[in-house]
């Protein structure tokens, strides 16, 4: 196959499966059969594209012309190769754990929440090869639309709400910033296109750009930058297997996917100089204060969507120091906190089956009872915290030498202090799980369902892989660059 | 004499023979036929004339071959053959969905009624969009108004008929205003051929029954096409009248009254210096926000779901408005496309909110409670359309935001960007209150056993909905003709 029939085809997978999906929603085994399979066909499609795209190609396709000029077209680089190897790789995990969490839960409108899942990612892997900024905004917003019915899954009056929160916040920021922004974009440049080196020109200078810059920021909700961020803690309300792929890798990678994207290919790193100090400071904020939210968070699953927000807040900052180091820890941390948090959310959610406990506080010596689940818990917060041997430290090493080479020691104090915050919120848990003596001996529990114990094995392997094997995702951040340092 | 060359005249004699051809028949069978053949005939003629003017330029012809400015004269010009397309295809769709629409809403006895009215309202609106004769205009607009009070008035629902005297009042004084200016016109130039005319008023700009006329035309003009605050008749007009009737109207009517606008001021003021002697783009500007934010906000409190997508209407002309004040190229292409989009988009509601008052017995917020259960595709599809009102990319309504905010960048003014934006804010407001009713909400206990719309209804108001996914994605028909007819308006195509 060529591979513009290829990149139509990776992109068709997924809503193909959702459609075999709802044919055999009468036989749940076959139901899920069907999601596995197309999950591990995208998977296997996806990787074809790698050996190429190291090599220095660019496959694209075009699908139609929606204005003049505007094309809905893809066009594969190696920031976008990057996500959609975490997006597809992560789903077939993903569908394993699933499988176990709505059985073991007795979850209602199961079918319902797959076809949502296979087509939420068909989008992820459209905005992964999005060849333009429009392509990237349509997609963007189908994504929303597409999670929202996962978000409000259990159809509760806290669903409700929390629905109402993400969809009102995605789709605002999107609509009043983004828009705009893309808008202007194409009045300023005449094209969307993604191009090394951005399509700017240097025509826009001063304010303009800087407002540009903040529609864009601040236009691209799902990065959760601070103040449009209460979308996430609220989405956490969905079922944990969305909360794990959605909320800590897809959507939210998506956003800071978009950050990075639109920095390094719509303005440029060069013609940025200057106008990104206030970015810095807004990350840099965020950083800190979701840390401290985290800190103070009893419930476990709202502790983990700060540390999403704090997380992704670290990706923004590297990109806006706009060194070339901190950019490829920028598209590091990408596929280093992918794993790590769907590491620590997959533990939640076994945590939740197996023991029903949703608060820190209940958690003394659940290690003991379940030490598969809390040993992959401490791999994924290790990594939240930059430590050896998890992949958070690869990434947070090119973070911190980008911000000591751009000499920018504002940032190097924010990256030491959350380092602080986050050992600060992760390693509790951990105290409390495997050194606390637990206090409900008359409610024996073990571990939960199988499929969601290997699911969360995988990545906590997955996390340590990353760590001592980072050759790929390495050599594809730095072909963002242009093979630079 | 072959036949290609009597199209323009076909086009509108063949629904207004089908009317008395109707009246004649009686019968609710036999008066079905000619109607619909008539109908989809027109669609045909206009298709075909779309195809010559892309091909060869503007179709004059002269009505019994009195030669204009003298004769009547008939004129095809790339705006106008998109409002033929629009008019007589939406016409298309909406009379087959009629049949089984009016089976519930209107008596029996009344149904040949419903079909003469059909086609004589669909007469008037194809004549407006063709004629190039200013008094002609005025009949064909009587023909559409006149019939279309009738087609209210047929509703079941008695509040139809206070619907349709409120209409009839609001619109006879806009039609009275239109003659006028048509008559002050006529008094300064002596001729009745829109062209002519324009060229006529070139050194009378600074005439004062010139400027009169303007002022009579555009507020007769406001009030048929409804912009605020002229838009009291529309609501319950829409809301009250039969499903069918509310579709077509929604779709057809206030998109040929700014096609009127178009022509008033751009074919015929336009050349003209009018425009530099009275403030018309700041005061269509005011009009067109105001339309758009109040009527939003008003739709978001309603609870009957018809009108509240008939403010939403309101509101959308404020968008066409909009476009208009722009007095630019990329502006009038956001208004012509959105005069189609929105068309497909709120035909496409309204026939899915007849489906509903035929499933569920009613349109209020309460009763459609849980549709998302009972009648899952109707559902979406409203779903869908709604999208298209707010704006969300793969939608017809994108494509128009696009070229509004396109506009109000060329002009610098980024304050307009963001309260266009804003207002399509609102519209995700009310559309969110049908889906948390229809999605949230557990059904009310005597309409869980309801089931989906039946295929006669369903299928026409599919269409809609694909022409709205569809022009959201392959813009060449809309955008391409919207442009060339912009370029016309402002004269920089040739």
């Amino acid at each position: 196959m060529n591979p513009e029939t290829l990149i139509l085809a990776a992109l068709a997978i997924p809503v193909l499966g959702s459609l075999a999906i709802v044919a055999s929603r009468k036989l749940p085994n076959l139901r899920e059969a069907a999601t596995l399979t197309t999950a591990a066909l995208l998977f296997l499609v996806v990787v074809q594209f790698l050996p190429g795209v190291l090599a220095g190609e660019r496959p694209s396709a075009r699908l139609l012309e929606v204005l003049p000029g505007l094309d809905l077209a893809f066009s594969i680089e190696p920031l976008g190769m990057l996500f959609a190897l975490i997006a597809s790789g992560l789903w077939i995990v993903n569908s394993i754990y699933s499988i176990g969490y709505l059985r073991g839960n007795d979850e209602k409108h199961q079918t319902r929440f797959y076809v949502c899942f296979a087509l939420a990612i068909a989008a992820a892997l459209a905005i992964a090869f999005a060849a333009n900024v429009f392509t990237l905004f349509v997609f963007y917003e189908l994504l929303t639309l597409i999670t929202f019915p996962l978000v409000t899954h259990h159809g509760s009056d806290k669903a409700k709400a929390g629905g109402r929160t993400y969809l009102g916040l995605l789709v605002g920021t999107s609509v009043l910033f983004l828009l705009p922004a893309l808008v202007f974009t194409w009045h300023v440049a005449g094209t969307t296109d993604f191009r090394p080196g951005g399509i700017l020109d240097g025509r826009l200078e001063g304010f303009a750009l800087g407002g540009l810059l903040a529609l864009y920021m601040f236009g691209i909700g799902k990065a959760a930058l601070m103040p449009f961020h209460r979308w996430l803690p609220a989405a956490m309300v969905a079922p944990t297997p969305v909360s794990a792929l959605l909320h800590a890798v897809a959507v939210v990678k998506a956003g800071v996917f978009c950050v990075v994207k639109v920095v390094v290919y719509v303005f440029g790193l060069d013609a940025l100089a200057g106008a990104t100090g206030w970015l810095v400071g807004v990350a840099g904020f965020t950083i800190v204060a979701a840390s401290l939210v985290a800190l103070n968070a009893d419930n476990l699953k709202r502790r983990l969507a700060y540390s999403t927000v704090s997380q992704l807040a670290y990706v923004v900052l590297a990109a806006a120091l706009l060194a070339p180091l901190s950019v490829i820890g920028a598209a590091l941390h990408i596929a280093a906190h992918a794993l790590g948090k769907i590491t620590l959310f997959f533990a939640a959610g076994a945590i939740y089956t197996a023991a029903h406990k949703t608060e820190v506080s209940q958690l003394d010596g659940i290690g003991r009872r379940m030490p598969w689940t809390m040993g992959a818990f401490a791999v994924g917060a290790l990594s939240m915290i930059g430590l050896p041997p998890a992949a958070g430290f690869v990434s947070k090493w090119y973070m911190l030498s980008g911000a000591m080479a751009a000499s920018h020691w504002p940032a190097v104090a924010v990256i030491a202090a959350s380092t602080l915050l986050n050992a600060g919120y992760f390693l509790p848990i951990l105290w409390r799980a495997f050194f606390r003596p637990t206090d409900d001996a008359q409610h024996p529990h073990g571990e939960a369902p199988l499929p969601m114990v290997i699911a969360l094995t995988l990545t906590a392997a997955g996390t340590l892989a990353l760590f001592f094997l980072p050759d790929v995702p390495l050599a594809l951040a730095r072909d963002m660059l242009g093979g630079m340092p | 004499m072959n036949f290609q060359e009597h199209l323009p005249a076909l086009q509108v004699v063949l629904p207004l023979a089908a009317a008395p051809l109707a009246m004649l028949l009686r019968d609710r069978l036999a008066a079905f036929v000619p109607v619909l053949a008539a109908t989809w005939a027109a669609f045909a003629v206009s298709v075909l004339m779309w195809l010559q003017v892309d091909a060869t330029g503007p179709i004059s012809y002269a009505i019994g071959s009195w030669a204009p400015p003298w004769g009547i004269e008939y004129r095809v010009d790339s705006l106008s053959a998109l409002v033929l397309m629009l008019v007589s295809g939406v016409a298309a769709v909406v009379l087959p969905y009629s049949r089984a629409s009016i089976e519930r809403e209107i008596r029996q006895e009344n149904h040949y009624l419903f079909y003469a009215m059909f086609a004589l309202c669909l007469t008037g609106l194809l004549g407006i969009a063709i004629t190039g004769d200013a008094f002609n205009l005025f009949v064909f607009l009587e023909i559409s108004s006149l019939s279309s009070y009738v087609l209210i008035a047929l509703g079941r629902d008695r509040r139809a008929l206070v619907a349709s005297y409120q209409y009839l009042i609001m619109g006879t004084i806009g039609a009275t205003f239109i003659v006028i200016g048509v008559g002050l016109l006529y008094l300064k130039t002596g001729t009745l051929n829109l062209v002519d005319m324009g060229a006529r008023l070139q050194e009378m700009t600074s005439h004062r029954p010139v400027l009169a006329a303007l002022a009579f035309l555009t507020v007769g003009i406001s009030l048929k096409l409804a912009l605020f605050p002229l838009h009291q008749w529309l609501p319950n007009a829409y809301a009250y009248a039969p499903s069918a009737v509310s579709a077509f109207l929604a779709a057809t009517a206030t998109k040929v009254s700014v096609y009127a606008l178009l022509r008033f001021y751009f074919s015929v003021f336009g050349e003209t210096a009018v425009f530099q002697r009275l403030p018309m783009e700041d005061l269509m500007l005011i009009l067109a926000l105001a339309g758009m934010f109040v009527a939003s906000t008003v739709a978001i409190f309603q609870d009957n779901l018809k009108r509240l997508f008939a403010y939403s209407s309101v509101a959308q002309v404020g968008y066409i408005v909009l476009g208009i004040s722009f007095d630019s190229v990329t502006g009038l292409t956001a208004t012509v496309v959105h005069l189609v989009n929105h068309a497909v988009t709120k035909g496409g509601l309204f026939l899915l909110l007849g489906a509903v008052m035929a499933g569920m017995g009613g349109v209020t917020l309460s009763r459609v409670h849980g549709l998302g259960r009972v009648m899952p595709l109707t559902a979406f599809g409203i779903v869908l359309c709604g999208l298209s009102l707010i704006g969300v990319p793969g939608t017809a309504g994108f494509v128009s935001k696009w070229y509004l905010i396109l506009a109000a960048l060329e002009k610098g003014q980024w304050w307009l960007v963001f309260l266009i934006v804003l207002s399509s804010l609102l519209a995700a407001a009310y559309v969110w209150r049908f889906v948390e009713a229809a999605y949230f909400r557990a059904p009310r206990a005597d309409l869980v056993a309801v089931h989906e719309a039946p295929a006669g209804l369903a299928i026409p108001a599919w269409i809609m909905v694909g022409a709205t996914i569809w022009f959201g994605l392959d813009t060449s028909v809309t955008v391409g003709s919207a442009a060339r007819a912009a370029a016309m308006l402002l004269g920089t195509a040739q």
